[in-house]
């Protein structure tokens, strides 16, 4: 039997057992409407490098490169709880920890066990141990299961996005939203694009030269680009922009050289705007309809981008400016939310983690276990929920990936229990079919 | 001819795009299924609310007479001479006062017109595209398909100018499609008897200098010019038989420009002579009388008839099976037609007196058309329409669909010159068209990705022609989204 560290620290005494038979219903005082966002993390976020596990032995030995220094050390994390720390790039969620308005949940997984995106974040979305095993979202199930107080044809949930992502079908009455322009392309399919590219040298050359003539136009690209450039792009396009054209394709063409180099070696021209501009319409849009009074009380919005084979960086680097951004989003929703902040839970999950080392290409390979972030005025915060395994060789799950010790659902569940009062039956058997081993996490709310 | 590759080819190089489905249905008998398009009828679309040209022009006679009525009853109520223009102090202040006001109400009153004639076309415009564009993805014979979009595009209109919006769409239906599977000549007189072709290159107008009516106008105003317009002839000549090598002079425009002079359009006031109005008329007294020397002939003045045979002997000329012949090896195989190509489809063209499936079977039958796993850069409409193929979209009614075409450079009939499209990947495959190509390719991932399988349809729509590299990098995309915008943007999928 494995021994393991058994963590409940936390700014706040532990209060009553983590897991728990019995379930609460949703206790909303008079005139609070609770409000609920999820964010999907799709790509697989490095949970141990958003949240580095510091305190652990194993650790800067197992990262390499990756890994991020003790708080207090140059680039070092920000301190959580002594053992935890955060990214440097995760301020806002610092403050948010230290107000107690964050709890961190680690080594944490769905049931899904393979590492496909697609299979992965079907099970993340649905709700089922197994892929493709229907074709609607927990979220939907679990709104549809809610008694109706008020208006029950009310639409209880939106989707910030062209159409309602797989977690927010079903039978419940949703809506979704999205801005009439094209929205930007994310840098990391864009990266994609130009890698088939290289194979082409006629396509290659006529995107470089696309995106050459937008980042001249586009000054700001200028300042996101040094940020973005990190350790590996000394001779790439992070340099001079205004040759960017003969650059850019100069770069296109040497990164085109044999099938299989990978040709992420220069990052590309980073097109939009300074970092956290990418989700701010999209977290607007979400705050706005939160606030009005008879408006829907979830919304589910996509990041992307964490996909992080190649060039991950540690405290600085690619992963280093995504985070950057999604701690801005996380920002702007709470500005945008206003007092209703107050009411508000924000789940973010991943479909599961990266591998512990470092890959050959200075970046990491699909996981397992990760880390899953609650935060919002609702939320009885300021500490880690972990059952962690310990990050020694011979604890690795299948010798490369952090061991999930927590199933993701039991958040889920309890969330849904406590913030919007699905009930338990629901839970059961709509909601989370084939989870009765799951117990519902009690206690992650506010009363 | 490797199999796995000609169903690939059957469908993309010469349809429109595969349809989930469509690689197995062809089975690796790519010119058997072109073959059996060629035996169907012809490639018709009808629609509810699809609309003569006669009905349209109709239409708009119409409103045009409202609007000149209504501008002629407001003027005769007390808009003359200044009285009462607000501001006008003293004599010549009201006089000039009432003129300018006279000139502006003018202006805002053919900016009136302009703006009603639009709100009767735009939805004519739209209606018209949108069938066409569904017909495009929904249909079982996307050869014949893709063969009616070419010649359209032969023959050419464009919708820029002047109520052409509002005829294009009709146009192809009644003098294209019904001839794609039949005879050359009986499309080249359908087309260039039509009054959106009269009327896009200025023929309606064109009047013989000493034909009747000329002579009438000169009695009565000996200043007025009028006289003949060149231009219908030049790009019959030039544009659609016998090519601008094909061996004519000016001297012979300007002939055959006399010889078409009558060839015009019945108005509003038609029916006084037995004609419907908006349907092609024969003007006899524009026309300009005596015998005419067109390419070393001489044609007699039968009227009509005298146009007629100069068409259909240009229709025959071997010029114009080669120039054809060219025009369809340049669009099916390369930018740079191979010769062999073009000299079996010339001489299919020649031996059969213009027998189009005889041609067609021509192209099928050339080696060098399946050579290459892919060819030609796609245009605009060729990546919109494989895409939504591929993709089985839905094509909606309202604006949207005909909206993205002219968000990727080829708004629906607007080639804005009777040469049509040009047709070589360099007249496309600009930088910024291809990163809107792409933003397009993300947006459309984004919106139903999450329904689609990427890595099942890719080999489902490219065969053997998808390529390692993007086989790999749709099943590592980051999520079900992702994977479809690196399928749209793929370079297998960029070319056909």
């Amino acid at each position: 039997m494995k021994r393991r560290q058994f963590l409940t620290t936390g700014a706040l005494a532990a209060g009553g057992a983590l897991l728990s038979s019995q379930v609460t219903f949703a206790g909303t005082a008079e005139g609070r409407k609770p409000r609920l966002v999820f964010v999907i993390l799709r790509g697989a976020l490095d949970g141990l490098s958003a949240v580095p596990a510091c305190g652990d032995p194993g650790y800067a030995g197992l990262r390499g490169d990756l890994a991020i220094g003790k708080p207090g050390t140059d680039g070092g994390a920000l301190a959580l709880d002594g053992f935890f720390g955060l990214h440097p790039s995760l301020s806002f969620m610092q403050q948010s920890y230290t107000a107690r308005e964050l709890i961190v949940f680690h080594a944490v997984a769905s049931p899904y066990r393979d590492r496909s995106h697609f299979d992965g974040q079907n099970v993340l979305e649905t709700g089922y141990p197994q892929a493709h095993a229907v074709e609607t979202g927990w979220l939907n199930r679990a709104l549809a299961a809610i008694p109706s107080a008020r208006a029950p044809e009310r639409e209880r949930g939106i989707s910030i996005a062209p159409t309602a992502p797989l977690v927010m079908r079903g039978p419940a009455a949703v809506t979704s939203w999205s801005p009439s322009h094209l929205a930007p392309l994310d840098d990391d399919t864009l990266q994609r694009i130009s890698d088939l590219y290289s194979h082409d040298p006629e396509l290659g050359q006529k995107l470089a030269e696309a995106l050459a003539a937008e980042a001249i136009a586009d000054e700001r690209a200028a300042g996101v680009a040094s940020a973005n450039g990190g350790a590996d792009s000394a001779d790439g396009a992070g340099g001079s922009m205004m040759d960017g054209q003969e650059e850019a394709s100069d770069a296109m063409m040497a990164s085109g050289a044999a099938p299989g180099q990978h040709a992420r070696e220069r990052p590309l021209l980073a097109r939009r705007g300074k970092p956290g501009a990418q989700y701010a319409e999209v977290v607007q849009a979400a705050a706005r309809f939160l606030r009005q009074e008879d408006g829907p009380q979830v919304a589910v919005f996509d990041t992307m981008g964490w996909d992080t084979h190649f060039n991950e960086g540690g405290a600085k680097g690619q992963l280093a400016a995504r985070l950057a951004t999604l701690d801005a989003a996380l920002v702007g929703l709470k500005v945008g939310l206003g007092p209703v902040w107050n009411d508000t839970a924000i789940l973010l999950a991943t479909e599961f983690g990266r591998t512990v080392a470092e890959n050959g290409t200075r970046g990491t390979d699909h996981g397992t276990a990760t880390a899953a972030y609650l935060i919002g005025g609702a939320v009885k915060g300021g500490r880690v929920v972990a059952d962690w395994p310990g990050l020694s060789a011979r604890k690795l799950y299948q010798d490369r990936d952090l061991e999930p010790t927590l199933d993701l659902r039991a958040v889920m569940k309890g969330l849904l229990a406590e913030h919007l009062g699905v009930p338990e039956r629901a839970l059961e058997s709509a909601v989370f079919p084939e989870s009765g081993q799951v117990r519902p996490l009690r206690g992650l709310l506010r009363a | 001819m490797d199999k796995g590759l000609t169903s690939a080819i059957a469908a993309n190089r010469f349809g429109l795009g595969a349809r989930p489905g469509e690689l197995a249905t062809i089975g690796g008998s790519g010119p058997d299924w072109l073959r059996a398009q060629l035996d169907g009828p012809a490639p018709e679309i009808a629609g509810n609310g699809l609309q003569s040209s006669a009905s349209i022009l109709a239409q708009i006679y119409d409103l045009r007479r409202t609007i000149r009525a209504e501008r002629l009853s407001a003027t005769a109520d007390g808009t003359d001479g200044g009285a009462g223009v607000p501001g006008s102090s003293g004599a010549t202040g009201s006089v000039a006062a009432s003129s300018a006001t006279a000139d502006s109400s003018a202006a805002a009153a053919a900016i009136g017109a302009f703006k009603k004639q639009g709100q009767l076309i735009r939805p004519i415009y739209v209606a018209e595209a949108t069938a066409r564009f569904r017909e495009s993805v929904a249909t079982d014979r996307p050869f014949v398909e893709r063969l009616t979009h070419f010649w359209a595009n032969h023959f050419a209109v464009s919708v820029d100018k002047a109520m052409l919006a509002g005829l294009a769409g009709s146009y192809e239906r009644e003098a294209i499609r019904p001839y794609v599977l039949g005879n050359f000549t009986d499309m080249l007189l359908a087309t260039e008897r039509h009054p959106a072709m009269l009327l896009y290159l200025d023929n309606q107008i064109s009047m013989g200098p000493d034909s009747r009516a000329a002579q009438n106008i000169a009695r009565r105003n000996p200043d007025r010019r009028i006289g003949i317009n060149e231009n219908l002839a030049r790009e019959t000549m030039e544009l659609h038989t016998v090519g601008v090598d094909g061996g004519y002079t000016q001297t012979d425009v300007t002939a055959f420009s006399e010889v078409l002079t009558g060839w015009s359009i019945a108005g509003p006031d038609g029916w006084r002579t037995g004609a419907q109005p908006g349907t092609f008329l024969f003007r006899a007294g524009m026309h300009q009388p005596g015998s005419d020397v067109v390419m070393g002939k001489r044609y007699p003045d039968t009227g009509y008839d005298q146009g007629v045979a100069v068409l259909r002997d240009l229709a025959r000329r071997p010029a114009t099976a080669r120039f054809i012949a060219t025009k369809l090896a340049r669009h099916f195989i390369a930018d740079d037609p191979p010769a062999p190509a073009v000299d079996r489809m010339a001489a299919a063209f020649s031996e059969s007196g213009g027998d189009l499936p005889t041609v067609y079977r021509a192209l099928i039958a050339s080696p060098e058309a399946w050579q290459q796993p892919v060819g030609k850069y796609k245009t605009p409409s060729d990546f919109i329409v494989s895409s939504f193929r591929g993709l089985e979209l839905p094509v909606r009614q309202d604006k949207a669909p005909v909206g993205l075409f002219q968000l990727l450079g080829q708004r629906i009939w607007s080639p804005g010159s009777p040469a049509g499209w040009p047709d070589r990947s360099a007249d496309w495959d600009g930088a910024s068209e291809l990163l809107k190509r792409i933003e397009w390719a993300d947006a459309v991932g984004q919106r139903v990705g999450s329904r689609r399988d990427a890595m099942d349809l890719a080999p489902q729509l490219l065969g053997s022609v998808l390529s390692a590299a993007t086989r790999e990098a749709v099943a590592h995309a980051e999520s079900a989204s992702q994977a479809l915008a690196l399928l749209l943007a793929s370079p297998e999928f960029m070319r056909r």
